[in-house]
């Protein structure tokens, strides 16, 4: 099996800080807040109490995955610098015990939500769960450069599991902002991977510049970025959002598209100079437009996000189009 | 240099932490079953036949 062996470089006991480190707490509040996000736009009445419930329940299950993702891959972990400090490879925390860690939490965090809303999200929370941990983590993200665009379906969920939470159902609304997580996904994780390829070629994993290389990988950064525009625009056709989001999707969607240009058009990603390898996130000369597209397309996504839970929770009227 | 249990104190207050922090979960746990239940019966709880 690929994740035998994690080294242990240190033999200090485990401290609960460990543990928490190996839920992923910055994605976790990234979760949490596209879940919101989906729970609010459903437009449902849902009590207050239930609905905090739900949205813990969704933090848990993505700490559990991350808990059960950190088991498995501690072997790719040590290889890389952005990762090798993790509790596992960092010999903090035992493979097993993440492992059971990410096991009980997640039947936790099911079983909670299925009891506080309905079968539907405890289901939905259940299928992200599985397929973050086994589909992405174990299958695709060794074996296909597609890796972070299947998987990415794992991050694109919360939403549709908030929506889910408060309804019962699941609207087109809420997978179109599945949809456009979706999309997102792999323009920015290829922006990042292209100046952080060394460190993926070091631990073996198939991501495009490692495979396909840096020139074909800014092809489908640009193709994908044409594809995800219209998709964020989208929102404000279909009821769901209003004028302000159809201001922030639309010139937010330029910009994006303009980096991504730019970037298309850019030496990003190719033959590294090694007198300026200095860390990690060093950008290189060439590398420059890779990090501007990496850091807009978090901001894009944040605005995108923000602006519809601003527009809900403040009663704004959505577009009337059709 | 160990405690009277032949345990380092580092590795003693690590555990100490760790059960501190599995304690607290496993009561907000428990409050967090009983206010979802009070929550999804809501005004039902009172209407019950005694």
């Amino acid at each position: 099996m690929a994740m035998a062996t994690a080294p242990t470089n240190s033999a200090r006991a485990a401290r609960w800080q460990d543990y928490v480190q190996l839920l992923k707490p910055r994605v976790m509040s990234l979760v949490v807040f596209t879940a919101v996000t989906g729970l609010v736009c459903a437009g449902a009445p849902i009590n207050p109490v239930l609905g905090a419930v739900a949205v813990l329940c969704i933090a848990v299950g993505a700490g559990a995955s991350g808990a059960l993702n950190m088991w498995y891959d501690a072997d790719i972990d040590a290889k890389m610098r952005r990762t090798r400090g993790r509790p596992v490879p960092a010999g903090k925390v035992q493979g097993a015990d993440a492992a059971a860690l990410g096991v009980v939490l997640s039947l936790f965090s099911v079983m909670l939500m299925g009891v506080a809303t309905n079968w539907l999200a405890a289901g939905l929370l259940a299928f992200t769960i599985v397929f973050y941990a086994v589909v992405y983590t174990m299958w695709l993200k060794r074996w296909t450069t597609q890796n972070i665009v299947i998987g990415g379906l794992a991050g694109a969920l919360p939403p549709v599991i908030g929506w889910a939470a408060a309804t019962g159902t699941t609207p087109l609304n809420a997978w179109l902002l599945c949809a456009i997580i979706f999309m997102w996904t792999p323009p920015h994780f290829w922006a990042l991977s292209l100046y952080t390829s060394e460190d993926y070629a070091k631990a073996g994993v198939p991501m495009m510049p490692v495979v396909k290389g840096a020139s074909s990988t800014r092809t489908q950064i640009l193709v994908y970025s044409l594809l995800l525009v219209p998709i964020c625009v989208a929102p404000a056709f279909t009821g769901l959002g209003g004028v302000a989001y159809l201001a922030v999707s639309g010139v937010g969607g330029l910009v994006f598209l303009l980096l991504a240009w730019r970037l298309f058009r850019s030496r990003a990603g190719e033959a590294a100079d090694p007198r300026n390898d200095d860390g990690l996130y060093d950008v290189r000369a060439g590398a420059r437009d890779a990090r501007n597209l990496f850091a807009f397309s978090i901001l894009y996504l944040a605005l995108l996000f923000a602006t519809l839970l601003g527009e809900h929770l403040l009663g704004a009227k959505p577009l009337e189009v059709f | 240099m160990v405690n009277s249990n032949g345990e380092d104190p580092d590795a003693a207050k690590a555990r100490r932490g760790r059960n501190i922090a599995i304690a607290l979960g496993l009561v907000a746990f428990v409050i967090i079953v009983y206010v979802v239940t009070v929550a999804r019966m809501g005004a039902n709880v009172l209407e019950r036949p005694l």
